[in-house]
């Protein structure tokens, strides 16, 4: 069984643990580090409910080894609030973005990726940002009305 | 929904509250099971079978016991060492845990692997061998009975064919006659493709078993918790385990849509091996398990004939449906129901007479046939009805709108009993439908569409006006092995005017914890901040039948109005003694009571909660707090009118949904925000099956669609903007004249769908198009490309 | 969902990864993107027991233009083409491409190279790398001469099915495009089940006029047959031609004629090939607007 010793900012908070190479990045978060906020949905890569940070970019963390982020940040759902709600969050509460809360995170992720590429999307923007998340209690247009707040609360926010 | 009677502080009926279960999953702090951890735990995984139908002549576990992490494979031998390698369906057919001689679909369990960890119990299940031979395969259920054909369940004694039921209902006669004296019938075979829930969280448990207290606690995802504890206990009863003994906790889960209702294998091994084993067994299956080997839905063949006169009145509807249910009668319908609420099709309209038959069939696929947010059958049937209605107005050239305003219910025949003997409660067919037409512009559309057809483009118009039975149900027809569909509430008011309120059902992205806290909010004018609700823990909520089939507010949410008045009675008596007047004397107003024309003397329910701990009253008893057990007098009729605006692109066949509105009537309004959202999510389930999702198996049994890979769950880009409205026509009969929704989306929309693209392409003589309407279907009807 | 065992290396130089690709032979796989190669792992389809991650190797995520080609660095992600304000004005055909890979999740990692190199007839880059006239730079072992390095034709690349002209030692590096130069306009159109999917069909143009006339025309077919399909006949047809619609249908036929499609349940022959000719005729019609100065 071969293994690596990798140190991982998750975070913001640097760990450093001994893992099989073979190591899915979302089972290092989950099982490793107890972050259970980034789920498991498929095995195909499609559903996005594993979507993390790598550095600032949206990757589904399914389909990247722990050991490719040796040495790199990655930022999760739990790392997502601050002193206060991030307005993504807040944008999904308001908006009735989320039912059962299983995509969530991930869409969240993805979202905020989308943002910080494209402040100010267009509704066409959203869906495509997003079409690597699957949802099925939503039916996606309250979560688009929810990026659209937290686009609109940062671009307040970056005005001030 | 202007005349809500509390303040957006207390936040009852009509409101659009913000929801209490958000906080914890926008930060990542759900519990779902595949985050419970326990000291000790170990995962299983499982070993499935490659072929449809075989038996087994070996399992070599030598290898995979020899893998560093394995600790125990276990086949059906050693569940049969306690008897359990098969189980009871909640149909009261049987299915095997783990298989003895064969296996009966592709990817049945076959073995399971115990490991220390997930990926040694993978490799596990790789190195476990099994040596097959292959037997004939039945996969078309159409040629299940024919007299050479394999029977599958051979291990049932008695069954001598793949026939599992036969059911009726309606007059057959009186329906005959109409049709022979019919001025016009169609007759058209209408296919609803098996298709699979696929909710994000797959199924998965955690069982626990403590060998010293014998007490068993199994986390799992589950939509209906003490239905699974009671059969648990029948089943395992005879190896110790006792239903005061066995808790089934349902934490947080990940859409349910029906596809979490059936005792999967998997749990049952589980729980066996935490029980042999004394530790904690983890088992979460992955997505291709989930597609491959869990319920699915619809796989209906059905046979349609409508009878009408000449000027569009439907007299008479004949529907002979063949079941595919796989290789168990595994669908969790009421038992006495083995189609569902399939008679419901005669739908929003008013027959005079109609008679439907339905036979199950065995087949080598996985066993199901309920789920897909689909209402018990009722899907089917409403699919049925609305593509028969249109093909009569195709067929006398009427317009799709008219033929369905002449022929509704009228609103004043309500409660209307139907050819099939429902009880429709409440209905305004013809509102519904007129505001759906108004809001959506219908007869500018069609103006669009003769012009657009003139320079050659293709745009459809469909309507949709569904019926829906919702809210299992009165238990003097509805029972799951025997268990009364009732459902229940228990509150309880503390000290300090908070509540503590647990029902027998179980959300699954729903809002429970939101919408009940608003009933009670209602009913006793306590803000719903001040209110917790919970479900899903067998050991503290009252006994339920779960949610599914949209029936939670129709029964719990009614348990919770009742549970509450009964406070409320009380409460009444202890406000008498606090304000040292007689009961009849006192007059209620949103959370308090005062006494007649004396409106400053007044106590809140606060006041009275502090004094059901203080200061009861002498001879009564102290606390304030109710439990009530709800058997609904009568199902609950959500309807609605749907209309779908698509446009085809003629080179490609490509489908786009331009507009979609959906007018809805669940009576009563919750949470006018939670209903809406319900709404696109089911008219996204309702998109999903009629353009895209279909699981489908070649002759050997092999399924296509067994992966994300080709299971085409939509995206954002492929769902539309849906749009919506509504009427609002309360039951007469429930407490809150409040009607289920949840799944009513899903019912009315794939007519609406297919309506509209047979509409887009009825000048070329197109009359029917089966779903889901692939771009390479839709392009072959429009080139007149027989099928390949 | 769990892959099978494998030793990772991480090398940070090309030689260093070539080095290793030779020691490890043919149980080792390059891990570029991974978006092709880890979904297959974890279904086991593919069980290698050396992964080299070329990840961590500089200097080979870069889009510039040099000496008349347009370069892209093999590690280039698609979501890179996707905003690249050079792509999107000289080469928008190529942003056409990557904007239709899989999901955008997928394309932050997806690599150009790996697009190509993966040598699935089913991914989008190169049907229009054929229609552009590509040519990919593969570094080898080295060669006193070479230095290692060769530069492959693509209409050499692609062998077979996931089958490439490229060795078990060698890394693809580069991607060169010639620079468009005078009238000139290119497009991709695919047609996909959802978001996400393979292509049903894929049809890559591009045109090179003089004047009106059609100097020359490259068209690439994607997912109708073992490799990406050059429909050499359909170029042909064209070239000469003031591309009016008698010429573009024309060459749509023969387009679909080229086309070798397999019935699946993306669609049956027929109908890919009946998708050939209308993608093919929309990508003509789109290369010459674009030729003509629209979008």
């Amino acid at each position: 069984m071969a293994t690596q010793t990798i140190t991982v900012n998750v975070n913001g908070e640097a760990k450093t643990a001994e893992v099989e190479d073979r190591l899915l990045l979302v089972h290092f978060i989950r099982d490793n580090h107890g972050l259970t906020g980034t789920h498991i949905g498929c095995d195909t890569t499609h559903c996005g409910a594993c979507t993390v940070l790598l550095d600032e970019t949206a990757v589904k963390s399914c389909t990247v080894f722990a050991v490719q982020a040796n040495g790199r940040n990655v930022t999760t759902i739990e790392g997502m609030e601050g002193d206060a709600l991030h307005p993504l969050q807040e944008g999904f509460m308001e908006e009735h973005g989320l039912q059962c809360g299983f995509c969530t995170p991930g869409m969240i992720m993805s979202s905020k990726h989308l943002l910080d590429k494209n402040l100010n999307p267009t509704e066409e923007e959203i869906r495509w940002g997003i079409s690597g998340n699957l949802c099925r209690c939503t039916g996606y247009v309250n979560i688009v009305k929810a990026v659209q707040y937290a686009s609109n609360k940062l671009q307040e926010t970056s005005a001030d | 929904m202007s005349q809500c009677k509390t303040s957006p502080e207390v936040g009852g009926m009509g409101h659009s509250v913000k929801r209490k279960e958000d906080p914890r999953f926008i930060r990542g702090q759900g519990k779902y099971v595949d985050d419970v951890v326990r000291p000790g735990m170990v995962y299983m995984d499982i070993v499935r079978s490659p072929y449809a139908h075989a038996k087994i002549k070996s399992i070599n576990t030598e290898k995979a016991l020899a893998h560093p992490g394995v600790a125990a494979v276990i086949t059906g031998e050693t569940l049969k060492e306690y008897n359990l390698h098969m189980m009871p369906t909640l149909m009261s057919d049987t299915q095997m845990v783990l298989p003895i001689d064969k296996v009966c679909y592709q990817a049945q369990e076959v073995a399971a692997v115990v490991a220390t960890d997930r990926y040694s119990a993978a490799d596990g299940v790789e190195l476990v061998e099994v040596e097959y031979e292959p037997l004939p395969v039945v996969v078309d259920p159409h040629k299940a009975t024919d007299p050479d054909a394999p029977i599958i369940r051979d291990d049932k004694e008695g069954q001598d064919s793949n026939h599992i039921f036969h059911w009726e209902a309606g007059d057959k006669s009186g329906t005959d006659e109409i049709f022979q004296n019919a001025d016009v019938t169609i007759k058209k075979d209408i296919y609803l493709p098996r298709i699979h829930v696929a909710s994000i969280e797959t199924c998965g448990c955690v069982s626990e078993f403590d060998s010293v207290t014998g007490q068993l606690t199994v986390w799992m995802t589950t939509q209906a918790p003490h239905a699974i504890r009671t059969v648990l206990a029948l089943v395992a009863g005879h190896v110790g385990l006792q239903e005061d003994k066995i808790r089934i906790i349902a934490p947080d889960i990940g859409g349910g849509f029906g596809g979490k209702v059936p005792v999967y294998p998997g749990y049952v091994i589980a729980i066996a091996a935490s029980v042999v084993t004394g530790l904690p067994i983890k088992w979460i299956e992955d997505r291709r398990e989930n597609l491959q080997a869990d319920s699915f839905a619809r796989d209906y063949h059905m046979t349609c004939e409508i009878a009408a006169d000449k000027d569009g009145t439907l007299n008479g509807l004949r529907i002979k449906t063949l079941a595919d249910h796989g290789y168990a009668d595994a669908a969790a319908n009421p038992s006495k129901w083995p189609a569902g609420m399939f008679s419901i099709c005669t739908g929003s309209y008013n027959f005079k007479n109609a008679f439907v038959e339905v036979d199950g069939v065995y087949t080598n696929k996985p066993p199901g046939g309920i789920a897909y947010r689909c209402s018990f059958r009722v899907t089917e049937a409403v699919h049925a009805i609305e593509r028969m209605v249109d093909m009569v107005a195709d067929e006398l050239g009427m317009d799709a709108a008219e033929i369905r305003m002449n022929n509704f219910i009228p609103k004043d025949a309500f409660p209307y009993k139907s050819p099939m003997g429902w009880e429709y409660d409440s209905g305004d067919y013809h509102a519904a439908l007129k505001l759906a037409m108004d809001k959506i512009g219908y007869d500018k559309l069609l103006k669009e569409q003769a012009e657009k057809r003139e320079k050659g483009e293709l745009m459809g118009i469909g309507i949709s006006s569904f019926t829906e039975v919702v809210g299992a149900g009165p238990s003097k027809d509805f029972d799951i092995l025997g268990i009364k569909m009732f459902d229940s509430s228990e509150i309880r008011i503390h000290p300090t005017g908070k509540v503590m309120a647990r029902f027998g059902t179980k959300s699954q992205g729903q809002g429970h914890e939101t919408t009940y806290a608003q009933i009670i909010a209602e009913e006793l004018g306590i803000p719903h901040t001040d209110i917790s609700v919970e479900e899903g823990d067998t050991d503290t909520a009252p006994y339920g039948l779960g949610t599914y089939a949209s029936r939670s507010t129709p029964t719990a949410g009614a348990a919770a109005a009742m549970a509450c008045r009964k406070i409320k009675d009380k409460a009444q008596k202890i406000a008498a003694h606090l304000l040292e007047a007689a009961e009849e004397d006192l007059e209620w107003e949103v959370g308090k009571f005062s006494v007649k024309g004396v409106p400053d003397k007044s106590v809140t329910i606060q006041d009275i909660a502090f004094a059901a701990y203080t200061n009861h009253p002498q001879g009564l008893e102290a606390g304030l707090e109710a439990t009530h057990y709800y058997d609904p007098p009568n199902m609950t009729y959500p309807f609605g009118s749907y209309i779908a605006v698509v446009d085809i692109d003629s080179g490609t066949g490509e489908v786009k949904v331009r507009r979609f509105l959906a007018v809805d009537d669940c009576g009563n309004i919750i949470n006018p925000m939670i209903v809406e959202g319900q709404i696109h999510g089911g008219l996204t389930m309702g998109l999903a099956p009629s353009l895209f999702e279909e699981i489908s198996y070649d002759d050997e049994g092999n399924i296509t669609g067994g992966s994300f890979m080709e299971y085409l769950v939509p995206t954002a880009v492929e769902t539309p903007n849906w749009e919506t409205d509504k009427t609002v026509t309360p039951s007469p009969h429930h407490p809150l004249g409040a009607k289920g929704v949840g799944e009513s989306a899903t019912v009315g929309a794939p007519p609406a769908i297919v309506n509209a693209v047979v509409d887009a392409l009825s000048h070329l003589g197109v009359r029917h198009m089966e779903i889901p309407l692939t771009p390479e279907k839709v392009w072959r009807a429009i080139h007149k490309q027989d099928a390949a | 969902m769990i892959p099978g065992s494998f030793d990772y290396h991480a090398p940070t130089t090309v030689d260093e990864a070539i080095k290793l690709l030779g020691e490890l032979g043919d149980d080792a796989k390059i891990l570029a993107g991974g978006h092709s190669l880890i979904p297959m792992m974890k279904l086991r389809l593919a069980e290698p027991t050396h992964l080299v991650d070329i990840n961590g190797i500089s200097d080979l995520d870069y889009i510039k233009e040099e000496n008349g080609y347009l370069c892209i660095g093999a590690m280039t992600r698609e979501s890179a083409l996707e905003v690249s304000e050079l792509i999107a004005e000289k080469y928008p055909i190529l942003k056409d491409t990557s904007e239709v890979i899989a999901d955008p999740l997928v394309r932050n990692l997806a690599s150009v190279g790996g697009n190509i190199a993966h040598g699935d007839p089913a991914n989008d880059h190169p049907a229009t790398m054929v229609a552009l006239g590509a040519e990919v730079i593969a570094k080898g072992p080295g060669g006193m001469l070479t230095g290692g390095e060769r530069t492959i034709s693509i209409d050499d690349f692609f062998k077979g099915p996931l089958m490439t002209d490229l060795g078990q030692n060698e890394i693809l590096t580069e991607i060169k495009i010639p620079t468009p130069n005078g009238k000139c306009g290119a497009a991709y159109k695919k047609l996909e089940r959802k978001v996400g999917d393979y292509a049903i069909a894929g049809v890559a143009v591009a045109l090179q006029f003089d004047g009106d006339s059609c100097t020359s025309a490259g068209i690439g077919l994607t997912n109708v047959g073992p490799t990406p399909i050059r429909a050499s006949e359909a170029q042909d047809a064209l070239e000469g031609t003031s591309v009016s619609d008698d010429d573009v249908n024309k060459a749509a036929e023969l387009a679909a004629a080229a086309a070798q499609p397999v019935g699946d349940h993306r669609g049956s022959e027929e109908y890919k090939r009946a998708m050939v000719k209308t993608l093919a005729y929309r990508a003509i019609k789109t290369a010459k607007d674009r030729a003509e100065g629209g979008s």
